[in-house]
């Protein structure tokens, strides 16, 4: 088990170090990154090249990706190097030069990734550990709160509808949970928002909050953010309720056809004994996989979630940053969430492997 | 099929065999269109995909593309009224109008998206699972590496990265954005690795069957043994889940666009539509109700479909 789990995370690093080529390649392209800089315009061309020469940003893309990868702090000025001129080989043939890397009249104070160092927003020109880790906690709140609501309705409505089949309420679970796992995340969120803030307070009811993670009169109070979460966590964790219930219930309703639920009952044991312990134990054991392999698509949700909401979280700093072409936060937050999506994956396998005996893997 | 009678007696037991059987063998199409037809949801699914097709291509006959376009400040934000039965947007262009000139954009993004699917996925799936060995791992690294950053992301990374600049297209006399083409390509190669693991798995399992075996024993060509016979014996993994990826493509693009990222005017879809229309929510309900009514009808009737079809078409796949 040990030297699967070390296989694993060695093969993860070939995998990340190819997504980081691939995206940082892609980010270079995306538009001018001086264009929306700190929301100064950069507008004479002089100022342009000082500015571009300073950020390293007319190195070629290769020293820039290695400048990202293991920062630049080794790089001194070493005279001039002739150019080759070999039409549209050249970029390659200066990649393949190591003086291209080494040479830098700039002071490099880059450290790299590998050392820590993901680099400075070039929108706010603050470190870009900094500007995620603050929406990051942000982010984790909501999901958090969503995965804990999402498990324990999905086991409440997809255990009741196992037991009671042919009920009208089963039917009516059954009809309305095709249709939300269906519903797009947006159109849920506006009906949501529509109804809930906009009716609600027309009505005279209690109405709920539509943006914001607080109310700035008051503060950031617990109970605000609480208050605040309702509508956000409702619509991240819709579509997941509504699979996994569908899931649980038709994974409850072939275990109970197994052999040994029937044996446990020929035994004499309680009922409840029966469908907790035999029964859900076994149709619950895939839902830890599932879980653990959906972060992507729960991630996913969030970014549209967080953009409807106006909530403060790594969604809205995302997409923010790739329209200003901000590399160093995109590729940070991209990074970080390849590398959660690779390490719940080993978990899920391991989880999965411990918590059913049968499965063994070499 | 049946020999011709050779004399009375035995043309009469000949005559009577059509009788005795109750139900005359059925054909594999047949006996799917049985299943398929006992699937309520996916009856409606059906009927719903049809009315919002002929909507969205009939209302052709009743709007042209210029009432979709055509901005008046005046009239902007209008309620629905007798006039404008869905209302207004933020420039006063018709949104009924740009719900039937949208929805065409809609279907067609994601038909086209899922060809591309198709394609990627279909290949580098059978590539994969016939020939094994090196080429499988290197593209099964491929495939986990595109699935390791979430979809969404890696969309509108891609859909900034192809939409520098892009010019309008003419085609049938009609004028599209090119931002058409790029999110159908994103959207495309973004969405390949869930089918190339399908087509993967099931070639492993297939080419082990006999008749491969013996296909290959008559010396037929490997083109030949991919193409005429495993790819037909995993066609209904394959249809149901190109049906399913149209709704997922009709929808990845309605987040895009709504994310600011998607389809740029003057093409309308419904996605689009929905662009920004978050805003005015306290104000203009009818802005985003409209498009985003059609896509979640779509998308729900597309879904009914593909499950009728995994039944049909595929009933030990189900669970329950």
């Amino acid at each position: 088990m040990t030297r699967y789990i070390i296989r694993r995370f060695l093969q993860a690093i070939p995998l990340l170090l190819i997504i980081s080529v691939v995206l940082f390649a892609m980010m270079d392209k995306m538009g001018d990154p001086l264009a929306t800089m700190g929301g100064r315009k950069v507008t004479k061309p002089e100022d342009r090249i000082r500015l571009a020469h300073q950020l390293g940003l007319d190195k070629p893309l290769c020293v820039q990706y290695i400048y990202w990868l293991i920062g630049n702090d080794w790089t001194h000025p070493i005279g001039e190097i002739p150019q080759p001129n070999v039409g549209v080989l050249t970029p390659i043939v200066q990649c393949l030069d190591p003086r291209t890397y080494i040479d830098s009249d700039v002071p490099g104070t880059r450290k790299g990734v590998l050392r820590g160092d993901w680099g400075i927003s070039l929108v706010n020109r603050q470190p870009v550990t900094q500007v995620i880790g603050e929406r990051l906690k942000n982010t984790l709140l909501l999901m958090i709160t969503s995965e804990v609501l999402i498990i324990s309705l999905a086991l409440l409505i997809g255990i009741y509808s196992a037991l009671n089949q042919y009920s009208y309420l089963n039917n009516a679970i059954t009809a309305s949970t095709f249709i939300l796992y269906s519903m797009p995340v947006f159109f849920f969120a506006l009906l949501a928002m529509y109804i809930f803030s906009i009716l609600f307070r027309k009505w005279g009811l209690p109405y709920l909050p539509t943006v914001g993670m607080f109310d700035p009169n008051i503060g950031q109070t617990p109970a605000q953010v609480a208050w605040h979460m309702v509508l956000p966590v409702a619509t991240l964790s819709f579509t997941f309720i509504a699979g996994y219930s569908r899931y649980i219930r038709s994974a409850m309703l072939e275990s109970l056809g197994q052999d040994y639920v029937r044996t446990a009952r020929a035994k004499g044991l309680p009922s409840p004994e029966v469908i907790y312990i035999h029964v859900l134990k076994n149709a619950a054991l895939p839902i830890v996989t599932l879980v653990a392999l959906d972060l992507p698509f729960l991630l996913g949700g969030a970014i549209v979630t967080e953009q409807i909401f106006g909530w403060p979280g790594m969604g809205r700093l995302f997409i923010d940053h790739v329209s200003r072409s901000d590399t160093a936060v995109v590729m940070g937050i991209l990074m970080m969430i390849a590398f959660a999506v690779i390490i719940f994956q080993i978990f899920a396998d391991v989880t999965y492997a411990w918590l059913d005996p049968r499965i063994r893997y070499k | 099929m049946t020999a011709p009678p050779l004399d009375q007696s035995t043309s009469a037991v000949v005559n009577l065999i059509p009788d005795e059987l109750e139900t005359p063998p059925l054909s594999l199409s047949q006996l799917t269109w049985r299943r398929f037809r006992r699937h309520k949801m996916a009856i409606f699914g059906v009927v719903t995909l049809i009315l919002i097709i002929m909507y969205a291509f009939g209302g052709m006959l009743f709007f042209s593309e210029a009432d979709s376009n055509h901005t008046d400040t005046g009239n902007a934000l209008q309620a629905p009224t007798r006039e404008h039965p869905f209302g207004t947007d933020t420039v006063g262009r018709d949104i009924l109008a740009r719900t039937i000139y949208g929805g065409q954009i809609s279907i067609l993004i994601g038909i086209t998206a899922m060809v591309v699917e198709l394609i990627f996925g279909v290949s580098i799936g059978a590539v994969s699972g016939y020939f094994g060995g090196l080429l499988d791992s290197f593209l099964m690294r491929i495939t986990e590496a595109v699935l390791v950053i979430p979809q969404i992301f890696l969309l509108l990374v891609m859909a900034r990265y192809f939409s520098q600049s892009i010019p309008n297209i003419k085609l049938f006399g009609r004028t599209f954005s090119g931002s058409v083409l790029v999110i159908i390509f994103v959207i495309g190669i973004t969405s390949w690795p869930y089918l190339a693991r399908i087509v993967r798995a099931q070639f492993l399992s297939v080419k082990e069957n006999d008749f491969i075996l013996a296909a290959r024993a008559t010396g037929t060509s490997t083109r030949d043994i991919i193409f005429r016979h495993i790819l037909p014996n995993t066609s209904a993994p394959i249809i149901v889940s190109a049906t399913l990826s149209v709704a997922a493509a009709i929808s990845l693009e309605a987040y895009i666009s709504f994310l600011g990222l998607g389809v740029r005017p003057p093409t309308a879809t419904w996605g689009n539509m929905l662009e920004l229309a978050y805003k005015y929510i306290n104000t203009a309900w009818w802005l985003w109700f409209f498009p985003g009514f059609f896509i979640a009808l779509i998308v729900l009737s597309i879904n009914f479909l593909g499950d009728g079809l995994r039944d049909a078409l595929d009933p030990h796949s189900r669970a329950a």
